[in-house]
Order: C-alpha cells, then structure tokens, then sequence
C-alpha cells in the first residue's frame, strides 16, 4: 500500500512547496468557505429549494446549475489542453499536462460537489440514473459520461503519476472522448428544448465544446503561473514556453467566441424566433445588459484578447491578469446562458393581464454560499495539489 | 396563439379559411386529427367534418393514437374566473398553497377607443402526444402512459428533482412538491379519479360555466370529439410551434 502511495506522491524531486503562515491561514479559509458552502447546500436540501434557493417555478434553473457548467466545462478544456501535450505529443504543451490533468479532476468534482445540492431530490440520483436510465435523456447521458471521465481521469492521473506512460495516454485519449461527448450533451441538454429560444439550437453542443477549450486554455494559464507565484518558484523556460503556446491557443479560441457571441446576437436581434429576441435584448439593453457589456464582452472576451495579444503572451503578470478576468468573464457567460433561456415566459406577448413580461431571479444567501464553498473548495484542493504533487512537474522521459 | 388571430379569423369568414399552406396543412396532421381540416396563421385551426374533408381532398390520417384519447376541450369564452377548478385541483390532488396543476390567466384585448374585452384563459398540462418533458427526464420518472397518453409522474421514488422537465415543458405545468420531494403536474386526475371509476376530472365536475369539457377524442359519440369536429369551428392550442403537439384544445362555441 505505502509503496503504491509512494508511487503516487512523490517523496522528492520537483518544486517544494512554500509553508508559510499567509498560506496556511488561506487554506484554512478556503476550508471553512468550503464548509460553510456544503452546510447551506445541505440545509437547502433538508428544507426545500422553495424556502432557501432563489429558484422558481418559471425558473427553475439558478446560479448553481450556473456554476455547475462553468467548473465542468473548465474541466473539460483542462482535459483538452492535456491531451494536445500527452496524449497527442505536442512538445510545447507538455510542461502544463500533469497539473491540467489533476485540476481537471478538481474541477469536476467541484461542479459535481455544487450541482449535488441544485439537484432536489439528488440522494435518488444512484439508483434513479440505473434503475430508470433514459437514452433519450441528453442529461442522462452527460451524468453517466462525466461520472466515467471522474473515474477515468483519476486512473489516467495515478498511471501518470507512476510514470506509466503508454498507459496513461491510452487513458487519456478514453478521458479526451468521453469528456467531449459529455460536454457535447451538456450543450445539447439545452441545444435540444425547443420551446426554450433562447437555448434552442443546434450549434449549442459544438458552442460548448469550443467554450472549453476555450476555458481549458485560459485556466491553466492562471492556475499554473498563481501557482508558482503563492509559492515563490521560479519558472523554467520551458514552462515559460509552454504557457506561450497555451496563450496562442487561448487567442484562437476567444476569438472563435467572439465571432459565435457575435453572429448569435446578430441573428438573434435580426430573426423573430418568440423569446430568442426579448431574451437578446433583455441582455443587450435591458436588466442584464451589464452582465454581457462588462461581464461577457469586456471581461471575457476583449481585454483578455487585448492583453494576450499585446504581450504574446510573454509577461506572466500579464497572462495572470488576462486569465484571471477571462475566467470572471466566462462565469458571467454561463451565468446568462443559464438563466436567461428561463426568463421569458411561455405565454408572453398573448396580452395577458397581471403577467410578467420576464421572470426574474436572483441568488439567495443560500445560493452564494455554495458557490463560493465550490470556488473555495476547487481552490483548496489546487493548492493542496501544489503541494503533494510538488508542483506537478513532468520529468523529461 | 394570439387572441387578435381568433378575431381576425373569426372575421374572414369560412370561405377565405380555407387559404392555408401545404405547411400549415402538415402542422395539424401532426396534431394527430382524424380529420383534416384547415389550420390558419400557424396557430389557429378549424376542422370540417369527415366527409367534407374527403370531398375536398385533404389528407386524411387514421385514428387517435390512445383510446380512450384523453382530452380537454375548453371553451373560453365562458369561462368567469370563479376559480372552482383550482380549489376543486387543489382540494382533489393535494395540491400545496406553492403550486397548482392549474390555474386561469387572464387576457384582454382593446375593442373600439377605451373599451376592453377581458377574457379568461384556464391552462394545464397539455399531456403532449410528443411531450418534451418525458424525452428530458434522465431517469424515466415521468411518462407518457401507452394506453390513455396520460403524462405523469408515476414513479415518483425516481425523481432526482433535477427539474429538467421543468425547463422543457412549454406550458410551465409542472412544479417541484416539496412534500414528496418529487415533481407534481395534471393528471387528468387519473391517480385521484379516474383510476377509481370516475369519468371526468374535478376540475371539469366543478365548473359551473362548463368551460372544461373532459373526454375521449377517439369516441365518436364523445362530446369533446363532437365539441372538435364540428363545422366551422375555430379550434386552437396554445404554442403549436414547439412541436409538443398538444391535447387541450379551445373553442370559443
Ligand atoms: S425533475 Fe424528476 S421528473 Fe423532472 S426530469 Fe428530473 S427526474 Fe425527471
Ligand atoms: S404540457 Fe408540459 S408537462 Fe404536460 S405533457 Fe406537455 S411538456 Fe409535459
């Protein structure tokens, strides 16, 4: 047992982590975040969404389904990134795979942790999904596909930890697949509604899996270089290099969103698909017109674009930063996709009285609480990662 | 479909009615009638008679897909917003004071300079022959039954609550009861009523303005059949074009 442990966590070598009070009293908060988030997760649960979620009858869907995507699509772009160095053997991304790999598991079980508690009834979730398994269920699919990735990304992280690594890329390549297909159906949970306009469509799955490469780029941009900076390493050049390519990549990406955001609010303010346009507009010019301007455009599209085009990616204070409001930007993006396919009401525009034009919905103290324990949670274990895989180094064999 | 349609059809008159596309054609067959008709502005349709269909060479399809062919005729105009229905749901099914499996709403509609027309609306589950909310659910908790086309929740102990059906139904029938902890809905009352012998729904027993007219479409003697099939007759579903296909119809006769 100790030997296969040992295997796993490496005794010496690579980066030794930083030990100083600062960092241990953050990780002693990111614990108690991370605590209190699961308290009020179970306390909705015990007590009902009804009386501690902001969540609703028109709609049903709030910021945890949110958050959900946003962890798991990170999760999925962090398994892409990996693969391009290990499993399909592109040199330059190399550096970053093994930490892309253990924080793709992180991040999965982040999403799986938050998700857990938007799920009403989720204790029913082992025996509903096998006893009841329904494959028509694009939700059902992307359940099973993602509990398969979690497991299947852990043993290709143990074979890479040991150093097998014919047996880890094979993994990966198995990781890679079922990642994308169930990214795919997560799109395609709402691609498919129709009724829902807003959602509707059959670009969303393609949109989800360019979103993750898009968000894999970006996060381990960020968590590779915060990473060396909590910890006062010194990065290689070939780290240096790595990062580099990864912001190349990442260039490429967000701009193939921008030109999605584009010609979708274009084709959405231009057609008349009911609910499609007041659900644009409603975020164009209306209550979340701050969340696309500043949150969507501004944080994750334009400035990252700027910044990593301006620098080429060569300033590591610079990638930081531009990573860093990517990522706010993208929760702002998965945030507005998630609760603005809710907003119009099926029966809007038929001249009824007493009828809201739009639904609303805001997070309650129970809501924010788990997302911040996740975004806590994720954020203790990527640091407890630093620190028993010693900075996730890949040796040179 | 909007209320200004109605009138504006009401006002062609029946001859013009019959201007409709091959499309507009096809859209009706997969409202699974008996009869073809006409269905107009995509959202409004009126049905002729068996045999005037035959002469004028429309399309004919076989039968209704269950029997009995559940469905809800409601003839709106009637309706006076008593709300004897709900309390009748509510008092029949259990329903908590959070939810409801119906409900009225209420439209209204400028006539001439500051007058108004109010109309009340009564909605429920449309128990769709293609319901968006059965192909959602991951884990079969919700269905359509085979014999009646009743949807339902009918095993309740699956429900994740992952509200999915919730976000798929285009008519908002659904909501989480938080006492079962599993999705509740319209049942056409067949768990509180039906199943016990009972021919209609309390909602339809307690409506003093008979607005709710309960029955099988596949039952030509049937009077939602009759309600359905007779000439002329505007009929409309609420949100054709999501393809759910529903089965409650309006009337205004
Ligand atoms: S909430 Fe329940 S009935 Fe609805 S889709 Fe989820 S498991 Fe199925
Ligand atoms: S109205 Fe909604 S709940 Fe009822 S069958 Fe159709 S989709 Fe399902």
């Amino acid at each position: 047992m100790n030997t296969h442990l040992a295997g796993i966590f490496p005794r010496s070598g690579g980066l030794e982590a930083r030990r100083s009070t600062t960092l241990t009293l953050t990780m002693a908060l990111l614990a108690l975040l991370a605590v209190a988030g699961i308290v009020a997760g179970i306390h909705s649960l015990v007590a009902g969404h009804e009386h501690t979620f902001g969540v609703s009858r028109g709609v049903p869907w709030g910021i945890l389904i949110a958050t959900y995507v946003f962890f798991v699509v990170i999760s999925t772009g962090l398994c892409i990134v990996s693969s391009i160095g290990h499993v399909f053997g592109f040199k330059e991304f190399m550096p970053i795979a093994k930490r892309a790999v253990f924080l793709s598991i992180v991040n999965i079980s982040t999403g799986f942790l938050v998700i857990a508690f938007e799920i009403e009834s989720s204790w029913r979730m082992v025996v509903g999904n096998v006893v009841g398994a329904n494959l028509t269920s694009n939700i059902w699919w992307m359940g099973t596909l993602y509990g398969f990735y979690l497991v299947l990304m852990v043993v290709e992280f143990v074979m890479l930890q040991k150093g097998r690594h014919g047996l880890a890329s094979a993994c990966g390549l198995a990781v890679l697949l079922t990642g994308i297909a169930a990214n795919s159906n997560l799109g395609a949970v709402f691609g498919l509604l129709n009724g829902q306009w807003f959602w509707q469509g059959p670009y969303m799955p393609i949109y989800f899996v360019t979103s993750a490469a898009t968000s894999g780029a970006v996060a381990i941009i960020f968590y590779t270089v915060l990473a060396y900076k909590v910890n006062g390493w010194q990065m290689s050049e070939a780290m240096k290099q790595s990062l580099g390519s990864v912001a190349r990549l990442a260039v490429l990406m967000l701009a193939i969103i921008v030109f999605f955001t584009f010609w979708r609010t274009v084709a959405g303010v231009t057609g008349s698909a009911p609910g499609r346009h007041e659900a644009l507009l409603a975020l164009l010019n209306g209550p979340y017109r701050f969340n696309f301007w500043a949150g969507e455009v501004l944080l994750g599209l334009v400035l990252p674009l700027v910044l990593l085009l301006a620098t080429r990616g060569r300033n590591i204070n610079v990638l930081f930063v531009a990573t860093l409001i990517a990522m706010v930007g993208m929760f702002f993006m998965r945030y507005d996709l998630v609760i603005l396919g809710q907003l119009v009401p099926p029966y809007h525009g038929m001249g009824l009285v007493d009828y809201p034009e739009f639904y609303s919905y805001s997070p309650t103290l129970h809501e924010q609480l788990v997302v911040v324990g996740g975004a806590a949670f994720c954020g203790l274990f990527f640091l407890l990662g630093e620190r028993f895989f010693r900075g996730h180094l890949v040796d040179s064999h | 479909m909007n209320d200004k349609d109605v009138q504006r059809r009401e006002e062609l008159g029946p001859d013009r009615r019959q201007e409709i596309s091959s499309l507009e054609r096809r859209a009706l067959l997969k409202l699974g009638f008996a009869i073809s008709g006409v269905f107009l502005g995509g959202s409004v349709l009126s049905l002729v008679s068996v045999r005037k269909a035959d002469a004028a060479g429309a399309p004919v399809i076989g039968g209704y897909p269950y029997n009995p062919h559940y469905t809800m005729v409601i003839r709106e105009r009637h309706c006076i917003d008593c709300e004897l229905c709900k309390e009748a749901c509510v008092k029949t099914n259990g329903v908590p004071a959070y939810g409801y499996r119906t409900t009225i709403l209420e439209k209204r509609r400028a006539l001439e300079e500051g007058k108004f027309e109010t109309t009340f609306m009564p909605v429920l589950c449309n128990h769709c022959n293609n319901p968006p909310c059965v192909r959602v659910c991951p884990t079969t908790a919700t269905w359509k039954d085979k014999t009646t086309g009743i949807v339902g929740i009918y095993r309740p102990s699956l429900c994740i609550g992952c509200k999915t059906c919730m976000t798929a139904c285009p008519y908002n029938a659904r909501y989480f009861n938080e006492e079962r902890r599993a999705i509740d809905k319209c049942d056409f009352c067949f768990a509180s009523r039906l199943s016990k012998g009972e021919k209609t729904t309390a909602c339809a027993a307690a409506c003093p303005a008979d607005v709710r007219v309960f029955g099988n479409l596949a039952d030509h003697g049937d009077r939602v059949y009759r309600l359905l099939h007779a000439p002329e007759t505007l009929i409309w579903v609420l949100r054709p074009e999501t393809g759910a296909v529903p089965n409650v119809f309006y009337v205004n006769t």
